[in-house]
């Protein structure tokens, strides 16, 4: 029988949501120009911090939600993907800019096309790079996934890509 | 001293090294053969009338598609030089490239107490399926080190007597030199993650 | 009891190496340096860059003149301007064109602009690392007013893709003297903070002062230039020794260090930051005049989407001799201010929309210029062109078989020769010292790794 469906878990569930959503520790993953407008949301102007975001964490075992923040190489990539496993559960992914997104215009030997193909993603926030009101909104909908989340850490099932599913 | 008595004193000390010259657009340019490269370096450097302390920049050109790019439109009269050119005569035009050789090695130098500048191109081709090699200004510039080394990564151009040659910009275990013209240029190899 | 202290030298030690990176705290981007540690003191590191390899080289030969220009705005990407005015000054001189003076100075202005959010972003991110995060957060401040500035010529913060090969996108606002002016009031303030607070603070100058330290001739030796080179001594400066567009005209001071550690280079970047601002500021007194707003009496002023309109409805009749009303950044430049922005070369830069709409010639070089297999011709040949980028001499080195697309772009980048004495750098000192050295060099992955 499914637990989802009594009041009181509903109710833990939202209280932890809203605790988590509120409480986000970042790992700002940062490579590229995107950094720059991560470095302009974070601070005194776009403020991050009034989202409850405003602490980076830069150890992957400290923090949930891993900001990519810029163009991936493939050189870099393994090592993103160690920083993914390192971090606990739950965690999620934010895509920051078009390059992590689908690649850019960097449509070339040395660029993942989107860190999708090697990560689960949570939110995708393109532009190149994108505005700090842009940031603010796609952290708002992760503030939303977050919510929307059990306790137990399982998500509502990812639109994903069935490359991504059959690997 | 200006371009014109760069070429000239150059040419007059190494008569033997210098294939051709120009100063297309006021750039002074040597085209030396491979095996004078040091010596001509090293004369550069220390002599005082050039002292070219500086070494801004080593690189690499890739002439093996040269002038077959894209099917030009029919205009023919594209691609001269445009019209009464204000500030830069073209007075010097370009010969093309410098051999018939695939590779170029370009360096350009700068003195600090002269306020010159010179280029030399070193052409270089390919025997038997590996590159011909090139001495390593190492010794005389340590900024060398790291320009030979992504000349080596992205043109597969052997450099002798560099302490350190292997790749800089791309992973350890790619194959293939990228800026090469037979280098398709959305070609993947990528170490974790889907092909294409 | 009698305690026996060993001897440090008679006790068997080994090297310990320390991976530090590729994704690590310091926002400067992504390196490695494997450090062979003694205690505390670096022996030896190895630093390995190439992780933001994203291939502008060969992309430069993929795409068309135009075309490499945002390309080379994420170059190094907190100061797009400089990049974009280097690229674009070194195809007009393969071209042998020169552009407006006005253009020559909105470029100037521009590019002053952004060494200042470039220096800003470096010392910010310097002083963060060593502790000072209220410092770091007031030049980011500062560099968002800047940004705005930009914003109101360009149409965008960071990545502007401004400049065109003959010219700038667009005109300067009518209305820039004035938030200029202001942006600056700010810059200054936060400036003058930012030095209260750091450059006699016992422990900024602790950390910064003999650490990182490197002689002139060092320096020279490993292709440094820039307020790297000029915090050892050495007063290279390409603005001054090798001057282009209008800075023989521009009057300002070029700040040279004496001892070549991290605080001489700091000390360097706020100067120039003031130089910059001074710069700016004389250019915006001796822009020369660009043509006034549409004369009602010559030209009609039509606005600009209802003269698309009636052109694409075959109404030539009504846009006869009328001049286009257009904002100048957002939705490109009117006819009236064409002349001041663009080289008059009909190969080279697109025409004013009245001209591709209005008459046959313009439609034939809006179309030469624009459709698949024409565009910017340059003729065969090679060129360099050193500009003055915010980390010492930024050059482009382009070569051209006479096609529309460049055959060979080749971006000399300035970090590159700072990282590659790196480890010549970091040797000798010790591990906390690491933090202030690396925040001087400025590394931009951008441009490092290309």
């Amino acid at each position: 029988m499914p637990l989802d469906t009594s009041f009181l878990t509903s109710r833990l569930d939202a209280a932890i949501g809203w605790a988590r959503k509120y409480s986000i520790f970042q790992y700002p993953f940062v490579t590229a120009c995107c950094g720059m407008e991560y470095m302009a949301t974070a601070c005194s102007h776009y403020d991050v911090d009034r989202f409850g975001a405003g602490f980076p964490r830069f150890s992957p075992r400290q923090a949930d939600v891993l900001f990519v923040v810029g163009t991936i190489s493939h050189k870099m990539a393994p090592v993103l993907k160690r920083i993914h496993e390192q971090m606990a559960d739950p965690k999620w992914v934010v895509a920051f800019g078009v390059c992590t997104c689908t690649g850019g215009f960097y449509d070339n030997y040395a660029t993942v096309m989107g860190i999708d193909t090697i990560l689960p993603v949570d939110v995708y926030i393109p532009g190149c790079p994108p505005r700090p009101e842009m940031v603010l909104d796609g952290l708002m909908k992760l503030q939303d996934k977050i919510q929307a989340q059990r306790t137990t850490g399982e998500r509502a099932a990812p639109e994903a890509r069935p490359d991504i599913l059959a690997r | 001293m200006n371009d014109a008595s760069l070429i000239e004193s150059v040419e007059a000390r190494f008569p033997e090294a210098v294939s051709t010259a120009h100063r297309f657009r006021g750039d002074a340019t040597l085209v030396l053969r491979r095996e004078s490269l040091l010596d001509v370096a090293r004369f550069l450097e220390q002599d005082p009338a050039f002292s070219m302390d500086l070494l801004v920049d080593i690189t690499a050109v890739d002439y093996s598609a040269f002038g077959k790019g894209p099917a030009r439109a029919f205009f023919r009269s594209s691609g001269v030089a445009l019209g009464p050119a204000a500030q830069i005569p073209d007075e010097d035009p370009w010969p093309g490239p410098p051999d018939a050789r695939r590779f170029a090695v370009v360096y350009h130098f700068y003195s600090m107490v002269h306020r010159h500048r010179l280029r030399l191109v070193v052409p270089v081709g390919e025997v038997e399926g590996a590159t011909e090699e090139v001495d390593s200004l190492v010794e005389l510039w340590p900024g060398a080190n790291w320009l030979e080394r992504e000349v080596w990564d992205m043109f597969g151009i052997r450099f002798r007597g560099h302490p350190d040659l292997r790749r800089i910009l791309m992973y350890d275990g790619f194959e293939g030199h990228p800026l090469r013209k037979d280098y398709p240029v959305n070609k993947r190899q990528p170490l974790i993650g889907p092909v294409n | 009891m009698q305690t026996t202290r060993s001897d440090p030298a008679e006790l068997e030690t080994r090297d310990m190496l320390l991976n530090i990176g590729p994704a690590h705290p310091a926002m400067h981007g992504i390196i490695r340096v494997v450090a062979q540690l003694d205690g505390e003191q670096i022996e030896d590191a190895d630093v390995e860059i190439g992780y933001l390899h994203r291939g502008f080289e060969k992309m430069s030969e993929v795409v068309d003149y135009n075309g490499v220009i945002p390309y080379t705005d994420r170059l190094n990407y907190v100061s797009p301007l400089i990049n974009n005015m280097g690229y674009c000054m070194t195809v007009e001189k393969l071209l042998g064109i020169s552009v407006p003076e006005r253009c020559h100075y909105v470029r100037v202005i521009l590019a002053e602009i952004s060494r200042i959010t470039d220096h800003l972003t470096c010392v910010g991110a310097t002083a963060m690392e060593l502790g000072a995060f209220t410092v770091f957060l007031y030049m980011i401040k500062a560099r968002e007013y800047l940004w705005e500035l930009v914003e109101k010529v360009t149409g965008a913060r960071l990545t502007v893709t401004y400049c065109r090969v003959g010219g700038v996108k667009a005109d300067l606002p009518d209305d820039f003297a004035e938030p200029c002016r202001k942006a600056f009031e700010e810059t200054r303030k936060v400036l003058s903070e930012a030095d209260g607070l750091l450059t006699r603070n016992r422990i900024f100058v602790d950390r910064m002062s003999g650490t990182g330290v490197i002689s002139a001739e060092e320096a020279i030796g490993y292709g440094i230039t820039g307020p790297f080179l000029r915090g050892s001594g050495a007063d290279y400066d390409v603005r001054k020794d090798c001057p282009y567009a209008v800075y023989d005209r521009l009057p300002f001071d070029v700040p040279i260090g004496s001892r070549g550690d991290n605080m001489d280079r700091y000390l360097v970047r706020m100067e120039e930051m003031e130089q910059s601002m001074r710069i700016v500021e004389a250019a915006l007194r001796d822009l020369p005049p660009g043509p006034v707003q549409v004369d009602p009496g010559t030209g009609r002023p039509i606005p600009a989407a209802e003269m698309v309109d009636l052109a694409k409805a075959g109404d030539i009749g009504a846009i006869a001799g009328g001049c286009a009303v257009v904002g100048p950044t957002l939705e490109g430049s009117g006819k009236a201010r064409h002349a001041s922005i663009a080289a008059d070369e009909k190969r080279v830069f697109l025409p004013p929309k009245e001209d591709a709409y209005g008459n046959i010639e313009g439609l034939m070089q809006q179309f030469k210029l624009v459709m698949h297999g024409h565009g910017v011709r340059p003729p065969s040949g090679e060129v360099y062109f050193p500009v003055e980028g915010a980390n010492g001499e930024l050059g482009f080195y382009v070569v051209s078989d006479g096609a529309g697309r460049p055959y060979r772009v080749r971006v000399r980048p300035p970090c590159f020769a700072i990282m590659s004495a790196l480890s010549r750098l970091l040797t000798g000192d010790s591990i906390a010292d690491m933090t202030p050295t690396f925040g001087s060099v400025n590394m931009i992955g951008g441009e490092l790794d290309r």
